[in-house]
């Protein structure tokens, strides 16, 4: 098991034939992901990688069949292709695009309030199950499939976890980089609630970072309904206030959202915290191996 | 985007909302003309900056005479004003407001805003304006007012109806009310707002409802279908190597130590500056050179972190995902080439061709410090900086 991704699933690009959506196509084909066509509006009918390329994501889900579409199209074009991909049917949609205006994605948030279509980022490395599938722009290499189930705002930061867990043998199940910003679709709550079903996933770490009410409301939720162990960082503990460090949603406003608030009701809530992420991976041993 | 008083104010007047009569000036003897032309006995002379407090700072001076705008003009104009929202340096005055001053009867708070949780515009209003929200919030929150906007009607006056009734304002003040929050509204819509906040709302002595101070943060991600943001941007308001960075594309920000750092990705350069200080050091900034790091783009990296004097060493840490670390390699070599680095340079380089990166450092000759993994990179950095 796993979860949202499996060797299954099958896959649409937006944004195909783009450089980004070429590139990154190639990566998850190779990985073994199934591709099974992509979206360039002008250029349907035509083949791109070996794959059918469609005017529309309504075409594509008619003839492939996708579930799920990966978005690299410019941040002016991306909330209209997300919701496109929802209207379309499109049950797990990954928007890799950075720089998404918030007031886009205030539509984006209320169209999909009314639909049953998941989002995965804006801002975000994507989702990978090792061993069957990945959608996005993270090195499949460093992956190992295994039992710790890994949920984050950044990337990076990430692939620091997965390295990690890799080297000690631990693996993981999914990694789920849930983005960068303000607005986004899935939250911690929703992946750790999926985690929590997942035979395959034993541990959970969690990345989180300043900014936002996310890691209080996973605090919250973890306490009532996870009987997993979460390990959990928060970066930006040294980031002063009132200055957007890189994410657009990793600001202090006043004194919300500091790294020290969110430590400490993750603390209360009996998550396992680390205060750096070079110790996520031997926390997450240790407590594997008790 | 922060605007500047003058400049939100002007945003908010052209929407109907009733503003002070204010003028900006941006030299002592502008200042004396605005002040002449509103006419006295008195004029409130208000620092510019992007930045809160400035009452408490001196910023904001109500002077009775012409004699009194010039010579307040001359002490606020080109220095920095230092409030509790600055750091220690301040913030330029590059330009003042002179405004009428106004007879208050009492003052309110509102606010609009994007609240994350919900993903909706939201009004925030309190019955008591001027004061610290934040302080409200934290010690009061019953006192502070939601309401959150549905995005398929948009803000309906009933809203106001609500608030301004159960505040205690009067038929026609519940109507200027009403008509300044649909203002509020379209000037978010129409700007790509992150937050137009009123404090205070006044309410004057004559019954008439008057926003005496206003902030205005526009979404950067959106400037690109927003022509008019450059004229409102002001870089007298940022730090120079800022500027500089956002030329480059590059993620900075500057911060008060002596450990440049330069990363990729922003939870990574967050928690690069956590690991230092975690360790005993101090870091001189963020920095994320981004995905798919090129490298010309590090060289520019390299120049910026190098013309901050205070830096006495560099952490570079980098997790090749999308980003190549042959590739940043190379752009190390290229910045050592053309900049020349004498500085300690610690490197850690993970993932994608990280041992083709290594390689490429080794037999470049230059002096660099490896360094495996987060934590002993960390702990060299913070050695090299003692020296």
């Amino acid at each position: 098991m796993s979860i949202l991704l499996s060797q299954n699933t099958r896959i649409i690009c937006q944004g195909f034939t783009g450089k980004q959506g070429t590139f990154h196509s190639q990566q998850a084909v190779a990985y073994g992901s199934r591709m099974v066509g992509g979206v360039t509006p002008g250029k349907g009918g035509s083949r791109h990688l070996d794959l059918p390329v469609f005017n529309t994501v309504a075409d594509a889900v008619q003839e492939t069949g996708a579930e799920a579409s990966v978005i690299y199209v410019p941040s002016p074009f991306a909330a209209d292709a997300i919701i496109e991909a929802a209207a379309a049917g499109i049950e797990l949609i990954v928007c890799i695009t950075e720089g998404i205006p918030v007031h886009d994605m205030l539509m984006v948030k209320h169209y999909l309030a009314g639909s049953t279509a998941r989002l995965i980022g804006p801002n975000c490395p994507g989702i990978i199950t090792p061993g069957q599938s990945k959608i996005g722009i993270m090195p499949g290499s460093i992956h190992r499939p295994g039992k710790v189930g890994i949920v984050s705002r950044s990337g990076t930061l990430t692939y620091e976890a997965v390295e990690q867990t890799t080297r000690l043998g631990l693996g993981q199940s999914t990694c789920v980089g849930i983005g960068g910003d303000p607005l986004i679709g899935m939250s911690f709550v929703e992946v750790l609630a999926l985690f929590e079903a997942d035979p395959q996933t034993e541990l959970i770490i969690m990345v989180g970072e300043i900014g936002g009410r996310m890691e209080e409301e996973a605090a919250h939720y973890i306490q009532s309904s996870v009987s997993k162990p979460v390990v959990a960082f928060i970066a930006g503990s040294t980031a002063p206030k009132g200055k957007r460090m890189g994410h657009a949603g990793a600001i202090i406003d006043g004194n919300a959202g500091t790294a020290a608030a969110k430590y400490a009701v993750l603390e209360a809530a009996g998550v396992h915290c680390v205060h750096s992420p070079a110790e996520l991976g031997m926390r997450a041993a240790a407590l594997l191996s008790r | 985007m922060n605007l500047h008083e003058y400049q939100a104010k002007r945003l908010l007047a052209e929407e109907g909302i009733p503003v002070p009569r204010a003028i900006p000036a941006f030299s002592v003897r502008e200042a004396v003309n605005q002040a002449r032309e509103l006419g006295g006995p008195a004029w409130v002379v208000k620092a510019q900056v992007h930045a809160g407090g400035r009452g408490k700072a001196g910023g904001v001076r109500v002077v009775h005479s012409i004699a009194g705008v010039e010579k307040t003009a001359q002490e606020l104009l080109g220095k920095p004003l230092v409030t509790a929202q600055t750091g220690a340096q301040g913030q330029h005055v590059a330009a003042l407001l002179i405004e009428e001053p106004s007879s208050i009867a009492r003052e309110l708070y509102l606010a609009l805003m994007v609240d994350r949780a919900q993903a909706r515009i939201t009004f925030l209003a309190t019955r008591e304006g001027g004061m610290d929200i934040e302080e409200l919030a934290a010690t009061r929150p019953e006192a502070l007012k939601k309401l959150v906007v549905n995005p398929s009607t948009g803000f309906l006056p009933f809203q106001a109806r609500q608030l301004g009734f159960e505040f205690g304002l009067d038929t026609s003040q519940v109507q200027q009310l009403t008509r300044i929050m649909q203002g509020m509204y379209r000037l978010a819509q129409k700007l790509d707002a992150l937050m137009v906040e009123i404090n205070p709302l006044a309410v004057t002595s004559d019954g008439r409802l008057l926003a005496l101070d206003v902030k205005l943060v526009m979404d950067d991600n959106a400037l690109y279908r927003h022509p008019e943001s450059d004229e409102l941007f002001d870089s007298t308001q940022q730090d120079g190597r800022e500027i500089v960075a956002r030329q480059f594309g590059l993620n900075y920000i500057s911060l008060e130590g002596n450990i440049g750092c330069m990363v990729n990705g922003a939870g990574l350069a967050m928690a690069t500056m956590d690991m230092i200080k975690l360790h005993g050091g101090e870091p001189a900034n963020f920095l994320d050179v981004g995905g798919g790091a090129a490298a010309d783009k590090v060289t520019q990296a390299f120049k910026l972190i190098l013309s901050d004097t205070r830096v006495k060493a560099i952490l570079v840490n980098i997790f090749g995902g999308i980003t190549r670390c042959d590739l940043l390699a190379e752009g190390i070599i290229q910045a050592a080439a053309e900049v020349g680095i004498h500085l300690p340079v610690v490197v850690r380089l993970e993932g994608t061709r990280k041992e083709e990166g290594m390689a490429l450092l080794r037999e470049s000759g230059l002096s660099l410090i490896s360094a495996d993994g987060l934590t002993d990179a960390a702990v060299k950095a913070v050695a090299a900086a003692q020296g």
